[in-house]
């Protein structure tokens, strides 16, 4: 055991952390050339495109020092706000972490929040200043910061460039030197740690685990505490680029389980695995079930489509436990799905999947956050609402509440302004400011949910010149004067619009919501009016006008092929949008009420 | 039945709008010529079994080039591909380029139908579309061409920004007043890429207004009507027996062969175009190599662009045709997908032919794109 470490990378976003994690996988010669793809944790496509780590994954090194052979545990952690459970779990399985900060753009929100998880988990922290090659690189001050941040000495700072190489030999020394071995008894009963899973649809749902104490077998009959089932060990094995099947996993280390399980749903981050017939007494502490914070309906863009949306569905979930739905009706949209995501990019991610997995187009109506409603006739009885439309009649609504949470933002001392104002416009209370340095302030604020789901991160960003970073953690539920903005096209209310908006807002935001329309919705043949409504209250009005010309005036020998494809690729675009009553609307039109401000 | 379409890509200026290949520096017009000869025999065997029932000079401005190439270019076609005997022989051309003299030495050439560029009768319009002619040269030309021309076409172009109904329906007026058996009448176009989007984009010219458009389509249609013309095609009109014969080839699926710099060719099954580059097209050809693309038109291709054709024109589109090239799913598609712009009146079916209204005229793009098939 003496002679194993586990780590993971605590870093923000494009501060260079897959890159970072390919350069020790090259210099412990755990990748072949042949093997070698850039970036080489995040294996789904989407992962890769759009730069972040979503899931959460495991690899193992080996390392000579000092002639002594090491067993290092690489557990890559996802870097994105909606996934910060995940992350929770990946630190509670090490015993140190780096911290890689880049050497231009300093320390982020991101960063700091689950610097202080590791801390809480006692991780050994090693800072790495990365990116030191770049011209805009600020090394010193940077160190400084981290300094003040961790308390710790500025030669404990290894300068490196995970691009170049630079340092990769000093952050391998000191992952053995400092990070302390794990502790943990082999004589014990079975106590592992589930840190993530992974769904592969020939040998269903992979689990990732840490060996806390005992050891787990091949063939051995184990048990997951908080579902309670119990399976067979048909497979463990450690996790290098391929699984490499062992016979027994011990304490201290990191491996893979495979029982057959289908369902993602049945393996839960942060569950604990022990043995069926000689259970620990012991569950890890810091289990939780995962909820959706973010609601929104998915729709087929073709009604004739909802089975096979289902169908699709049901295969994402196997391998994304996290998503929820429930069947639910539109009388603009017909037959859908209710769905709750951990976030905004959760939800990006659900419909791009569908669209490049399943080849589902879909329709996801303006997403809300779940609100507790309250009648007058049954004040004490919270009716949960997932959806604009289950809000009760306001005559006889008695208050309604929405989920709260706490804001940490860090930015530049010249854009406290800025950020201030931009949190006040979004319902934010101030609660505190520090300066962690003359330069950076760290901002706290409580703000309902429901304003970081419409457009807060890219005003945010705007509002900092990009030099703000955010995190957010729930703090439960605040009675709030929420008021239902619908949306009429043609005088027909469309439900996939409506919108819950506090009331001070409201007219404001139904005003730019008819604006946003009128720019997405393609003119036909007929004004379509766009009023924004409280009740029967129209509080804005916009007119779509009428197309009056839909044809080119010459058609000639040299016109007709490529005014076809021209002709082709409307269809298409057609093709995506949805017939509501007599009006087509585009797919992005029921997002529009997050984009007001582009 | 095939045409020939013959593309001379010079002009000797710009007009703001157009985006159709040109140079307006002639140095070059010899060796395309040269080029467009040379073509003319390299491409022969592609007609073999057609026989050609038009020629058509557009450009460009083909009124550039002098008596003797037209001559030596309808001659190439006499010399190496089978001529119906009464074809109909069209050049484009410019006012300015129509002096009384070259008219009557046009009308002893081979040429029998000359399509004119006029577009407005007023200096207004004229110079905030960079034509080259003013509007005195504009009813000389017409004047002169009615003398010794049977077969006469104007074009003329409506929903000019700042140009009044009144104004719209003067040019109209003007233009019945000469007596010609055909007039082509366009909407002004803003293409990309052109001066007039630039200048639009910069607030220096005010943008087409799609509502004047429509309205002064309306007024043409209906001065038109009354004046005996038919109209067989969106912009298109003539007395009965002037239907322009080559243009309709086009609509009716016709093969054609495009000789010169971005010209087209369609054979019935493939499409093909000539590289839009006039020194590349001359050293290829000069090698013995057509500069050319291919495409190869897919059964639904060829429905799509049936359709987009089709509800055009007089003839429409008819739904047995369509059963009988393209087959019965086709044709149920398009009475499916038909029977809501019939609802809507946009449509209507006369016999088995389905035909735009009044109101659907001008939407007819749209119409098309939702009757089309997609390919998976």
């Amino acid at each position: 055991m003496k002679h194993i470490r586990n780590f993971c990378i605590i870093a923000h976003i494009d501060h260079g952390k897959s890159t970072l994690a390919d350069r020790l996988l090259d210099a412990t010669g755990s990748v072949t050339d042949r093997e070698k793809q850039e970036q080489l944790l995040d294996n789904m496509d989407l992962e890769r495109e759009r730069g972040i780590t979503i899931k959460s994954h495991a690899i193992q090194m080996d390392y000579e020092y000092k002639g002594e052979q090491y067993v290092l545990n690489l557990i890559d952690t996802p870097g994105h706000v909606d996934f910060s459970y995940e992350v929770s779990r990946s630190i509670a399985a090490c015993e140190g972490a780096l911290l890689i900060v880049d050497a231009a753009q300093s320390i982020q929100a991101q960063t700091i929040s689950n610097l202080y998880l590791a801390l809480e988990n006692d991780l050994e922290i090693i800072p790495v200043l990365n990116k030191v090659d770049l011209p805009s690189a600020n090394p010193e001050e940077v160190t400084d910061d981290i300094v003040d941040l961790l308390g710790c000495k500025p030669e404990d700072v290894i300068p490196a460039s995970a691009k170049t190489g630079l340092g990769i030999d000093e952050i391998l020394a000191a992952i053995i030197e400092r990070i302390p071995p794990p502790t943990g008894n082999v004589d014990e009963p079975l106590q592992a740690l589930i840190f993530d899973s992974v769904y592969n649809p020939f040998r269903g749902v992979e689990t990732y685990f840490r060996v806390l104490n005992g050891s787990i077998k091949k063939n051995q009959l184990i048990k997951f505490i908080a579902t309670g089932n119990t399976y067979n060990a048909d497979e463990v094995g450690t996790l290098r680029l391929k699984q490499f099947p062992r016979t027994e996993i011990k304490a201290g280390d990191v491996g893979y389980l495979i029982t057959g399980i289908k369902e993602a749903k049945e393996v839960k981050v942060g569950d604990t695995i022990t043995d069926a017939k000689n259970p620990t007494q012991n569950a890890i502490a810091g289990f939780e079930d995962v909820k959706p914070m973010v609601f929104a309906g998915i729709y087929p863009v073709d009604t004739e489509d909802y089975e096979e949306l289902r169908s699709s569905m049901e295969k994402l979930q196997l391998n994304d436990a996290s998503l929820v739905f429930v069947p639910e009706s539109s009388a603009a949209l017909g037959f859908g799905f209710r769905c709750g995501f951990l976030g905004m990019l959760h939800m990006e991610i659900i419909q791009e999947r569908l669209e490049r997995e399943f080849d589902m187009t879909v329709i996801t109506t303006v997403p809300n956050v779940s609100y507790h409603a309250y009648t007058t006739k049954n004040p004490d009885q919270a009716i949960i609402v997932n959806n604009p439309t289950d809000l009760p009649e306001p005559s006889s609504l008695n208050r309604v509440e929405e989920p709260y949470i706490k804001a940490s933002i860090i930015t530049k001392a010249d854009f406290v302004g800025n950020v201030m104002s931009l949190c006040i416009d979004k319902r934010g209370q101030i609660t505190n400011q520090t300066y962690l340095t003359p330069e950076r302030v760290e901002l706290n604020f409580d703000m309902p949910l429901a304003e970081i789901v419409f457009d807060f991160y890219d005003r945010l960003k705007t509002v900092s010149k990009g030099y703000a970073s955010f995190d957010y953690s729930p703090i439960g539920m605040r009675a709030s004067k929420l008021v239902r903005v619908d949306i009429l096209l043609n005088a027909q209310t469309v439900d996939a619009l409506s919108a819950l908006i506090h009331a001070d807002n409201a007219y404001h935001i139904g005003k730019k919501m008819c604006e946003k329309l009128k720019e997405l919705i393609p003119r036909q043949q007929f004004d379509i009016p766009i009023q924004a409504a409280i009740g029967a209250k129209i509080i804005s009005r916009e007119t779509i006008k009428a197309l009056r010309k839909d044809v080119t005036a010459k058609c000639y020998g040299g016109d007709i092929s490529r005014k076809r494809k021209l002709l082709e690729k409307q269809k298409k675009g057609k093709k995506r949008m949805r017939q509501v009553g007599n009006v087509e609307i585009p797919q992005q039109a029921f997002m529009a009420v997050l984009k007001l401000n582009d | 039945m095939s045409g020939i379409y013959i593309h001379i890509p010079f002009c000797k200026q710009a007009c703001y709008y157009c985006d159709f290949h040109f140079s307006t520096s002639l140095k070059k017009k010899d060796l395309v010529v040269e080029a467009i000869v040379k073509e003319l025999k390299m491409r022969q065997a592609e007609f073999k079994n057609e026989r050609v029932e038009t020629i058509y000079f557009g450009g460009g401005t083909p009124s550039l080039l002098s008596f003797h190439e037209i001559d030596s270019i309808i001659n190439t076609v006499y010399k190496f591909y089978k001529v119906n005997t009464n074809p109909e022989i069209t050049l484009e051309a410019n006012p300015d380029d129509l002096s009384k003299e070259k008219i009557k030495k046009l009308s002893k050439s081979a040429i029998n139908r000359l399509s004119i560029g006029i577009q407005s009768f007023f200096e207004e319009d004229l110079k905030l579309m960079n034509r080259a002619h003013n509007a005195k040269e504009a009813k000389a030309s017409i004047t002169a061409a009615m003398k010794h021309f049977n077969n006469v076409s104007v074009d003329l172009i409506y929903g000019i920004p700042g140009a009044s109904h009144k104004r719209w329906i003067k040019n109209i007026e003007t233009t019945l007043s000469f007596n010609v058996p055909h007039i082509s009448s366009y909407a002004l176009t803003v293409e990309p890429k052109t001066a007039l989007k630039k200048f639009i984009d910069k607030g220096v010219i005010e943008n087409v207004d799609d509502e004047q458009a429509q309205q002064q389509f309306q007024i043409l249609l209906e001065h038109l009507e009354v004046a005996d013309f038919i109209h067989y095609e969106l912009s298109n009109f003539g007395k009965e027996g002037f239907f322009s014969r080559n243009n309709s080839a086009y609509w009716q699926g016709k093969s054609y062969l495009g000789i010169g710099p971005s010209a087209h060719s369609f054979n019935g099954h493939e499409r093909s175009w000539n590289i839009r580059n006039n020194s590349i097209y001359i050293n290829s050809i000069k090698n013995e190599i057509l500069p050319s693309e291919v495409e190869t038109l897919t059964v639904t291709d060829r429905y799509n662009e049936y359709i987009m054709t089709g509800l055009r024109t007089i003839w429409g589109v008819s739904v047995d045709k369509v059963e009988m090239e393209f087959g019965k799913t086709h044709k149920n598609y398009l009475l499916k997908q038909a029977q809501k712009h019939i609802n809507e009146h946009l449509l209507y079916l006369d016999d088995d032919k389905l035909l735009t209204t009044k109101k659907g005229k001008f939407l007819s793009d749209g119409i098309a794109a939702d009757l089309f098939l997609l390919n998976l």
